[in-house]
């Protein structure tokens, strides 16, 4: 085991990838010279040249819709979309063309690609740099997402990310870039699909993703002071999504928490909610509380930054009220 | 006399194939008429001269990417007929096993990389085809086909300068049968020369006949050159005209008869078959042979097609992820 911060987890495994298959190849704005917004692929523009690491204009479609036409072609590309609120310049290319292509040609062709960006709040970047919006995708049939939460599954689902034969939208967060964690030796690949138990406990199910794993570990800290052993499950891979390790947590626990940064209303924890009143709503002594941000656009003053997203206090507090 | 650069062989597969786009797309607009199949269809009847003039002039390991109005590309490019209607059909044994439709023909096999029903939406797939093409060092060349319409989408700039700026060996096809559904070019566009449009990117610009499948295919012959020797991409207008309306429902309102009558004396087919008969490139007869078997292959199309059976339900969710 190392340590290493998310971005090194992240460019590591896209060296790894490239070094193991001459297919793959990144493209996307800035990712050359500048190594990337988040220096995620810093490096790598020296080490690979310009006809595997191909810095394009300020043109999210066509990006997203090369990268399309590659993969249909047996390439394996990485693209990247700087921020995941860009990504409404290449929706009909992601969700029209690269979910469907598989399955409106009849399964002849398959669109093996990632597509890479981030997203979340913390910076007070204000309404155009700062959201969640990984429910856009989870609706569209034929695309996977992903969202790691610490550097090793980073590294290990960005590299089984590569490897698959379908179109991957994964998702990292401007917060997690810097911070640090043990990433396994060697060969390490986390299998999209599997949901991960980033706590045991028995009193509570915490169910989350991405930075706001972090803060529920944070609340679990606040509330094993007060007697409540809280389980956290990491879920890591939102399509395809493993209900099953989330439904299993609260056989045991009997109450549930789902917390994510994106708006309460749409967000991606309705979903898992439903999910999990349709198999295990016996197993439940409470109602299911969510965190999520506050319907409204994320805005710059940090105050009111800090304010609109879930924190470490919320969640705490949506556990008390789940125990009633 | 105009001197005809075909041979014989060359001839009779141009002519057969225009052929087959004819009585497909004519057939199509029977069966929707008597309800005998439904969903959308944009017929290609009036332009085939462009599909088969722009395959004629490349290679079967070249590549095509197709459009909401693609029945035209699909049987230019080689595709099978039967597999083709069925698709239309929505029947098993359609080229797409009838998930995708008139809207979205496709198919590895005669290297088509299938039609959008997104307006523009294959322009920067293929580009990224011809991106692959080039990663490989392989001098095979992409077709992408659009419409007048397409080129007031923003993918149409961000591709072609993307194109542009790798120099990709695609060739951007423009249909310009002037009118993107009721929108006429000389009221939504800002010109009515497409083809200027390639100065903006800095590549070779050009049109063409777009009623003349032998002009279509030396320009894009020598397009498809430009692109192989690395020279980068080409954007072709074809001028040309749709026969049917936009889809089956559209009653044309924003056109003339006389217009419709004017671009029906320049109809491709016949106009090939007014140069290829004087010249004695292909008799008359000959010519009449090649009509009535296209007419027949349509005919066994349609039998296969109503014979095939529906897709199984339990099927619906193959094919989603790979």
């Amino acid at each position: 085991m190392r340590e290493m911060a998310y971005w090194q987890a992240l460019n590591e495994a896209l060296q790894e990838e490239m070094d193991r298959d001459p297919n793959v190849f990144l493209i996307g704005e800035d990712i050359g010279i500048y190594g990337g917004a988040y220096g995620v692929t810093r490096g790598l523009l020296d080490k690979y040249g310009p006809g595997r690491v191909m810095d394009t204009a300020i043109s999210e479609s066509a990006i997203t819709g090369a990268a399309i036409g590659a993969a249909m072609m047996g390439k394996r590309p990485v693209a990247e979309v700087m921020y995941v609120d860009f990504m409404g310049q290449a929706m009909d290319q992601l969700c029209n063309q690269a979910a469907k292509i598989r399955y409106m040609f009849g399964g002849k062709f398959k669109v093996p690609m990632v597509l890479r960006t981030e997203g979340g709040a913390g910076r007070t970047l204000g309404e155009h740099h700062s959201q969640s919006l990984e429910h856009w995708f989870t609706g569209i049939p034929g695309l996977k997402v992903v969202m790691p939460s610490t550097p090793a599954d980073a590294k290990g689902l960005l590299k089984a990310s590569v490897r698959d034969d379908n179109p991957v939208v994964f998702i990292e967060h401007k917060m997690l870039y810097k911070e640090k964690g043990l990433v396994p030796d060697g060969e390490y690949i986390v299998p999209l699909g599997v949901a991960d138990i980033k706590r045991e406990g028995k009193d509570v199910t915490i169910a989350s993703y991405s930075r706001t794993v972090l803060f529920a570990l944070e609340a679990a800290k606040e509330l094993e002071a007060e007697g409540i052993d809280a389980e956290i499950v990491d879920i890591r891979t939102l399509i395809p999504l493993d209900i099953e390790t989330v439904v299993k947590s609260i056989t045991k626990t009997n109450h549930v928490v789902i917390a994510h940064e994106a708006c309460k209303t749409g967000g991606f924890g309705g979903e898992i909610g439903m999910q999990i009143i349709e198999r295990a709503f016996d197993y439940l002594d409470a109602p299911i509380k969510r965190v999520g941000a506050v319907d409204v656009p994320i805005p710059k003053s940090p105050v009111l930054e800090q304010y609109v997203i879930p924190t470490t206090e919320d969640i705490v507090q949506a556990v008390h009220e789940a125990l009633g | 006399m105009e001197k005809i650069d075909v041979t014989k062989e060359e001839a009779v597969k141009l002519l057969k194939q225009m052929y087959e786009i004819r009585f497909f797309e004519n057939k199509i607009m029977d069966l929707l008429a008597q309800n005998i199949i439904d969903g959308g269809s944009h017929l290609y009847a009036g332009e085939e001269a462009v599909a088969v003039g722009s395959c004629a002039a490349i290679r079967p390991d070249d590549w095509i990417a197709s459009t909401h109005r693609g029945h035209g590309h699909a049987i230019a490019k080689g595709g099978k007929i039967p597999e083709l209607m069925a698709e239309i059909f929505g029947k098993s044994t359609g080229c797409c096993k009838g998930k995708g439709g008139s809207l979205h023909l496709a198919d590895p096999q005669t290297r088509n990389l299938g039609a959008t029903g997104i307006v523009g939406a294959n322009i920067p797939v293929a580009t990224g085809a011809a991106l692959s093409l080039k990663m490989d060092k392989k001098d095979n060349v992409v077709l992408c086909y659009f419409g007048d319409g397409a080129i007031n989408q923003g993918v149409f700039h961000e591709s072609l300068n993307m194109a542009a700026v790798w120099k990709l060996p695609v060739v951007f096809i423009c249909e310009n049968n002037l009118y993107g559904m009721s929108g006429a070019v000389s009221r939504v566009t800002s010109t009515t020369k497409l083809y200027t449009r390639s100065c903006a990117y800095g590549i070779h610009g050009e049109v063409v006949d777009g009623m003349d499948v032998l002009a279509v295919r030396e320009a894009v012959k020598r397009a498809a050159e430009r692109a192989r020797r690395g020279e980068g991409p080409t954007l072709l207008e074809c001028r040309t005209y749709r026969y049917y309306g936009h889809s089956r429902s559209d009653p044309r309102a924003y056109r003339t008869k006389e217009e419709e009558k004017e671009w029906q004396g320049k109809d491709p087919i016949l106009k090939f078959r007014n140069k290829i008969v004087p010249a004695g490139i292909i008799s008359e007869e000959k010519c009449n042979k090649i009509e009535s078997e296209a007419r027949q292959e349509i005919e066994d199309a349609v039998k296969f097609a109503m014979e095939s059976p529906w897709p199984d339900p339990k099927e619906v969710t193959e094919d989603l992820y790979a």
